[in-house]
């Protein structure tokens, strides 16, 4: 009976439902496009940190947790190692470089990252090698970067850094391709601490050392209860360094918070206006419907079957404008290039569709009180 | 012939009582309607006949009284029996607003029984007899819209019937119909109370359709001032001469001589044909 009546009604009115239901789509492209936005942007500022084999980063004192203010001599790594409940630490250093592609026009602007062999900040490789050899003059490469670049394991590549005010070129050889590992919008190389002092830009073509002050140090603590004691340790023996979990430390990254939160305001704001859109539609459409309603309850039809009827048509619709927007969003981002930051990761997605899924119903309460309180009376015009 | 009584109230009063102010809308009313006959509640606005109506279709409680239909004493039934009754035991027709716009004649039909989990395929057979017999054989897939307000009211008047109610209320059926519409639809009201067996009340302004009922009951001020059922009285208030009355061809005062063989159902006596 339910489904009878529910349903029989968007059929018949099969052009205004549809409408409807467009608004709707409308809007779920609208949210999953933020959704996947939000998403893109703070992995490409993230990735690297949030895949860290690492609960904790140290930074320089009064830097604001920022990856590119901090220094740190390297000494400082072993100090660190030593402290109670910490597993490992690893030195991490920043620095940017162009990747210069044989059969692209425009070099690649790829994160060059310095880091340790086996320690804490070196990446996995999901193919080829880890980084081993402190000297070797390889390079571990962003899954990204072996696309774009069409690089494989084995292969060379070359690297443009400015050495004082000159270009100069390197070449590295790839030993190993990482998963994703963006840093700062840019896609990630790893290689050795030496080699990264060697060849990253610097205004002293010079200066060199095997042991370089880094930016940041990755801290892995031996036990969970270890994570929130070692900050403190490491102050009280270091008092020019500070520590962090990783989550802290990429929300503070320029921008990270202004960023999400400008795109989550987007988020909500679109939420409620679906709500709010879905809700008048419901209610005008009950408004309408009022003295249908009386004579349904008159001729002894259950309120439950009226106001299931009602929600039935709100999910139904809801359901379907999710939907068509959810194969047109799919759609569209096949077509996208590359560059955009959008990432429809399995939790971001089935968020936003299940917040969007919600608003049917949220609006449409409203309009189901309004047809659960008709009078049977009204009727008879009473 | 003894025919049950199938609606009894004794002294039933309806008090309004609001911002402080209290209305007796009816009166201590006392009527019964047997089986079979059609009652015609006449009366000026504000007589209390439609509140009579509202209690007895059990949308509106009485503030005094008792109210019995087929037995059943309506004051002692929760809400939720009230709405299991008013979709058993009650057929309905209303002043408009009838039927469900996007449900086509027949499917406003099976409404009742697919209310009342009877919509197999007999009762679907049946739900097309009444129509037929409606006269609306032609008009079974049209939307409301696409019926006249004549052949909505007929479809109106199937509905109340179809899922075989004890009780068949109508409340101004031809308030929006022209007359010659509004006689086609109360004579085959009637003719359907009659043969079917049913207590049928018909609240109405217009007291030219009481030709077609067995007695009328005139309420003013909430109470009963008048109940006729000498045929000539009914026709006077009518306002038909017996002439016109024998031209017809149908009422009541000796009922068995004027539906000798009440017409069985499956045979469409009566047809407007369709172009309404």
């Amino acid at each position: 009976m339910v489904a009878y009546l529910g349903l029989k009604e968007v059929w018949r009115n099969k052009g205004r439902f549809f409408l409807f239901s467009l608004v709707i789509a409308l809007i779920a492209i609208l949210v999953l496009f933020t959704a996947g936005l939000g998403e893109g942007l703070a992995s490409a500022n993230k990735e690297y940190l949030e895949k860290l084999d690492a609960e904790l980063l140290t930074f320089q004192s009064d830097t604001g947790y920022s990856t590119i203010e901090s220094r740190i001599e390297f000494r400082k790594v072993n100090r660190i190692r030593r402290l109670p409940g910490v597993a490992d630490a690893g030195p991490i250093a920043f620095s940017n470089v162009k990747l210069v592609l044989d059969n692209g026009p425009e070099p690649m602007d790829v994160s060059f990252i310095g880091v340790e062999p086996g320690r804490p900040g070196a990446p996995p490789a999901v193919v080829g090698d880890d980084l081993r050899s402190k000297s070797a003059k390889v390079v571990l490469i962003d899954r990204r970067v072996a696309e774009d670049a069409g690089v494989g394991v084995g292969d060379f590549i070359t690297i443009k850094s400015t050495q004082g005010t000159d270009d100069e070129l390197y070449s590295l050889r790839v030993t190993g391709i990482t998963g994703g590992q963006q840093f700062f919008f840019r896609p990630s190389i790893f290689v050795s601490l030496p080699v990264w002092d060697l060849y990253r830009p610097k205004a002293d073509p010079g200066a060199y050392s095997s042991q370089p002050a880094v930016n940041v140090i990755a801290i892995r603590a031996d036990n969970p209860a270890a994570i929130a004691t070692i900050p403190a340790t490491i102050s009280a023996v270091l008092d020019d360094l500070e520590t962090t979990d990783i989550k802290t430390a990429y929300e503070s990254s320029p921008g990270y918070s202004a960023q999400q939160s400008t795109l989550n305001t987007i988020k909500g704001f679109t939420f409620l206006i679906g709500t709010l859109v879905i809700g008048g539609f419901f209610q005008i459409q009950t408004l309408q419907k009022i003295p249908q309603i009386g004579m349904l309850k008159a001729i002894g039809t259950p309120n439950r079957v009226v106001a299931a009827a009602s929600i039935l048509q709100i999910v139904f619709v809801t359901v379907f404008g999710v939907l068509i927007g959810g194969i047109v969003t799919f759609g569209l981002t096949l077509g996208m290039p590359s560059g955009v930051p959008i990432l429809f990761t399995g939790t971001s997605i089935l968020i936003a569709t299940l917040s969007l899924l919600l608003i049917g119903p949220i609006g449409g309460m409203v309009s189901i009180r309004m047809a659960l309180k008709v009078e049977p009376l009204s009727a008879l015009g009473m | 012939m003894i025919q049950e009584t199938i609606i009894e109230t004794d002294l039933v009063t309806k008090i309004y009582d609001s911002n402080g102010l209290t209305v007796k809308a009816v009166d201590e009313v006392s009527i019964g309607v047997k089986a079979g006959e059609f009652v015609g509640l006449v009366g000026p606005s504000g007589s209390g006949k439609t509140t009579m109506l509202a209690m007895l279709a059990t949308l509106l409680r009485e503030t005094a009284g008792k109210m019995l239909i087929d037995g059943q004493d309506l004051s002692s039934m929760s809400d939720k029996q009230r709405t299991k009754f008013r979709r058993e035991k009650i057929g309905f027709t209303f002043q408009a607003n009838n039927l469900v716009p996007y449900l086509t004649a027949l499917e406003n039909v099976e409404l009742m029984l697919r209310l009342n989990k009877n919509n197999g395929g007999k009762s679907r057979a049946r739900a097309k007899e009444l129509l037929a017999r409606l006269g609306l054989e032609d008009r079974l897939d049209n939307l409301p819209a696409q019926l006249s307000g004549g052949q909505q009211q007929r479809v109106a008047i199937a509905r109340s019937l179809i899922h075989n109610p004890s009780v068949v209320l109508a409340d101004e059926p031809t308030a929006n119909l022209d007359t010659e519409r509004a006689n086609q639809v109360v004579r085959i009201f009637a003719d359907l109370i009659h043969e079917e067996q049913r207590a049928g009340i018909m609240v109405t302004h217009d007291l030219r359709m009481t030709k077609y009922v067995d007695k009328v009951i005139q309420m003013v001020d909430g109470r009963i001032a008048r109940v006729i059922t000498d045929r000539a009285d009914i026709n006077l208030l009518a306002g038909t001469s017996e002439f016109d009355r024998l031209d017809r061809s149908a009422p009541n005062k000796s009922k068995d001589l004027i539906f000798p063989q009440a017409p069985p159902l499956r045979v469409p006596v009566p047809t407007f044909g369709g172009a309404d």
